[in-house]
């Protein structure tokens, strides 16, 4: 008797789902908002903003909204000192959380944060951020000329911020699998390594496939893997879902992937330098490399939020956070490479060998190597708006991956 | 103290009861009248003696405006939000209704993820509920005092490490080269890779959800009477059989009950997955992370959300019926 309502119950939540699930599919025959478009890309909202012909004195305050470990005591406790902006930063976890807290131009209570290429544009054009007078910031002179007026943080020749570091991301493998390097990304898409692959779990990994195919399928015409039509997008999509039967795991955190190369539950991967570096350092046999096709990578940039409360103390900031010190020892902290090119000798004091290992003294072409990460967006560089958005990036990363 | 305490409640209240009647036109009592206070207090507990539906408002209505201001509010905006959608550009909420985040729920994708979880809930319930049964019976009806307690202690003992460093452990212990291969290597077995996949998120879920279905088990073998299973026997029935049609039934509630902590937290996990399943292992809960985290998706995030929800609604009618509540 009981044994017969419980096996009715079970069969009354089955038959519920379904119901549930027929309904709703039978009630959404409306016409969807999914889908990019929009408006086409005119001026910045703030781009008329006025910016400050000197600074002034330092409010006392400064809030910033970084990623963690861009707001260490050496180099913030100093800044505290010399200006009385006392510091408090809160810690993003990822770009569109970055771009939340800065919604309504920071909410009046946020000064700047320290946003990587992918969100920039969103940042911009969604008006949070404003042009900041980058004649104020006296390093910006010695940055790398790449770094100095990039396409993600400056448009119209207006500056919405000072560039911060950047770093590539890197084809990863194990010396014991490949007895030289490997020369192409193919290897991540090759059977013969199906079950020994990891990828991050990020859907601007789209972009890495696109990259890819720019250089194997000239004939699809990819010219920047961020800007990606229908056709371009479905062939970067494909190409994943080739790829996902042969992954063993998409790595969220850095240490996951750490871990999996440390056991040899995969043997090529694509990373950044830190998982590289971090596993030299514990002894496996690994190694990374930028093969032929390039890499894509990271930049990231200090932006002013619109309703910055202390703006005087941001400037202050800005000046402080380009000095070649500040920069090396953010540089060696974290793992990647300063902007400003006379941070190297610095960084070689404070860790041997630390300006060649983190690229600081590359030459430019090693720069033009790496497609920096940027938000994809409908709008394409070349004014039409037939792109790919982020948001179907995402949806297509669930289904790749799903 | 309580008994004395509650005597003089009643007298009090005995006496500003009479105390209002003046107001009705009868005579005040001839009695040396207490002061204002103790007046106005004495009137208070009075009002609350006669009136028993007072005193369950006043009791009840903090933890209820609780209950509906910060669980049912917060639910019904997400409820409302499901029906939003978000600028693709600046990520901004446009409060227009829309039913495109589920229209798009009822894609192949999206099914394949709400179709696995459920599968591996359901799973993960059944493996429980064998592993538990015979523990929870042990414990309730065969070991003395001494070994219960120590039983207890063990079966409660992972609940003190934290949930993370339990399932790192289990990293250590799957992976290649790991803990599990190794020992199958060394029983001639020949080593074994389990680990980041759907068997090893189903290992990891079975261990650490087990306390949650011996516990409810234990408690409804405990109270079946020995008397019952005496007569099953008297009246010929053989073990197996005893075991089928009288403390299986009996038992059921409480397997219901341990089904519900089971199914409805590996529903609504997120961190195994992410930590140990493979490439085919995302849940309802890491897609409604990267909408949250990754891509800033609100709307979708919350339509998605309301599945895990209708699927427990439906999953406790479906636990009320087979009696999983009787005996709360």
């Amino acid at each position: 008797m009981k044994k017969r309502t419980w096996g009715g119950g079970l069969l009354a939540v089955v038959s519920a789902t379904l119901l549930a699930a027929g309904c709703g599919s039978a009630g959404n025959t409306s016409g969807g908002a999914s889908g990019g478009g929009g408006t086409g890309l005119g001026p910045p909202p703030q781009a008329d903003h006025a910016v400050p012909a000197s600074v002034g004195k330092g409010e006392g305050k400064l809030n910033l909204i970084a990623w963690e470990g861009y707001a260490q005591p050496q180099w913030v406790r100093p800044f505290e000192k010399a200006t009385g902006c006392q510091v408090s930063a809160k810690y993003g976890g990822s770009s569109s959380e970055m771009v939340s807290l800065m919604a309504d131009g920071g909410g009046g209570q946020y000064d700047m944060v320290s946003a990587s290429g992918d969100a920039d544009l969103r940042l911009i054009y969604g008006g949070d951020v404003k042009p900041v007078n980058i004649s104020l910031i006296e390093p910006w002179k010695d940055f790398h000329p790449f770094l100095k007026s990039p396409p993600f943080n400056t448009i119209g020749a207006k500056h919405y911020g000072v560039s911060l570091q950047f770093g590539p991301n890197v084809l990863l493998y194990s010396k014991k699998t490949f007895a030289s390097k490997p020369q192409s990304w193919s290897v991540l898409y090759d059977q013969a390594h199906a079950g020994k692959i990891t990828v991050p779990n990020n859907p601007i990994q789209i972009a890495d496939a696109a990259l890819f195919l720019s250089k194997v399928r000239p004939s699809l015409g990819i010219t920047d893997p961020y800007e990606l039509t229908q056709p371009q997008f479905d062939a970067a999509v494909t190409l994943l879902e080739r790829q996902h039967p042969m992954v063993k795991k998409y790595w969220d955190l850095a240490s996951q992937e750490i871990s999996l190369f440390e056991s040899g539950t995969t043997v090529v991967g694509a990373a950044w330098p830190y998982q590289t570096n971090t596993l030299i350092a514990a002894g496996s046999q690994v190694a990374d490399t930028i093969p032929r096709e390039g890499a894509t990578g990271w930049a990231d940039t200090w932006m002013l939020a619109t309703k910055a409360p202390h703006p005087n103390c941001a400037y202050k900031w800005m000046q402080w956070i380009t000095t070649p010190r500040v920069q090396a020892q953010q540089a060696v902290y974290f793992g990647e490479t300063p902007a400003n090119k006379l941070a190297c000798p610095i960084m070689d004091q404070l860790q041997k060998g630390a300006c060649a290992a983190y690229h600081a003294n590359a030459s430019e072409s090693y720069y033009n190597t790496i497609k920096f990460w940027k938000t994809p967006l409908a709008q394409c560089g070349n004014g039409k708006n037939n792109c790919v958005p982020f948001q179907q990036w995402v949806s297509a990363w669930t289904r790749i991956t799903g | 103290m309580g008994v004395r305490l509650d005597a003089d409640h009643r007298v009090k209240g005995g006496r500003s009861v009479t105390s209002t009647m003046p107001r009705e036109g009868r005579p005040a009592p001839d009695r040396p009248s207490p002061g204002m206070a103790g007046r106005g207090s004495a009137r208070i507990s009075a009002a609350l003696w006669r009136r028993t539906w007072l005193r369950a408002t006043l009791t009840l209505s903090p933890p209820l405006a609780w209950f509906l201001v910060i669980y049912l509010a917060s639910l019904l905006v997400m409820l409302v939000t499901a029906f939003w959608s978000v600028n693709p550009f600046t990520n901004a909420l446009e409060h227009t209704w829309t039913l495109a985040n589920f229209r798009e729920l009822f894609t192949g994708t999206y099914l394949s993820i709400i179709g696995r979880t459920i599968a591996m809930a359901a799973i993960v319930t059944v493996t429980d509920a064998v592993l538990a049964f015979p523990v929870a019976y042990y414990m309730a009806r065969i070991a003395t005092q001494r070994g219960r307690q120590l039983l207890f202690t063990a079966v409660l003992l992972p609940l003190w490490a934290s949930y993370i460093a339990r399932v790192y452990a289990w990293i250590v212990i799957l992976q290649k080269d790991g803990t599990l291969s190794w020992f199958f290597d060394k029983i001639g077995v020949g080593p074994v890779n389990i680990g980041y996949s759907n068997v090893a998120m189903w290992l990891v879920f079975s261990y650490i959800w087990l306390p949650f279905m011996i516990a409810p088990i234990y408690a409804a073998l405990e109270r079946i009477p020995d008397s019952l299973l005496e007569a099953s026997g008297d009246l010929g029935a053989r073990n197996w059989r005893t075991v089928r049609s009288v403390l299986l039934p009996l038992a059921l509630p409480g397997f219901a009950a341990g089904s519900i902590f089971t199914f409805s937290l590996t529903l609504g996990d997120f961190i195994t997955p992410l930590l140990v399943g493979g490439a085919n292992s995302n849940f309802i809960g890491n897609v409604i992370y990267a909408n949250i985290g990754t891509a800033n998706n609100l709307p979708f995030a919350a339509a998605l959300a309301i599945v895990p929800i209708v699927i427990m609604i439906c999953y406790l009618l479906g636990a009320r019926a087979a009696g999983a509540f009787r005996s709360m």
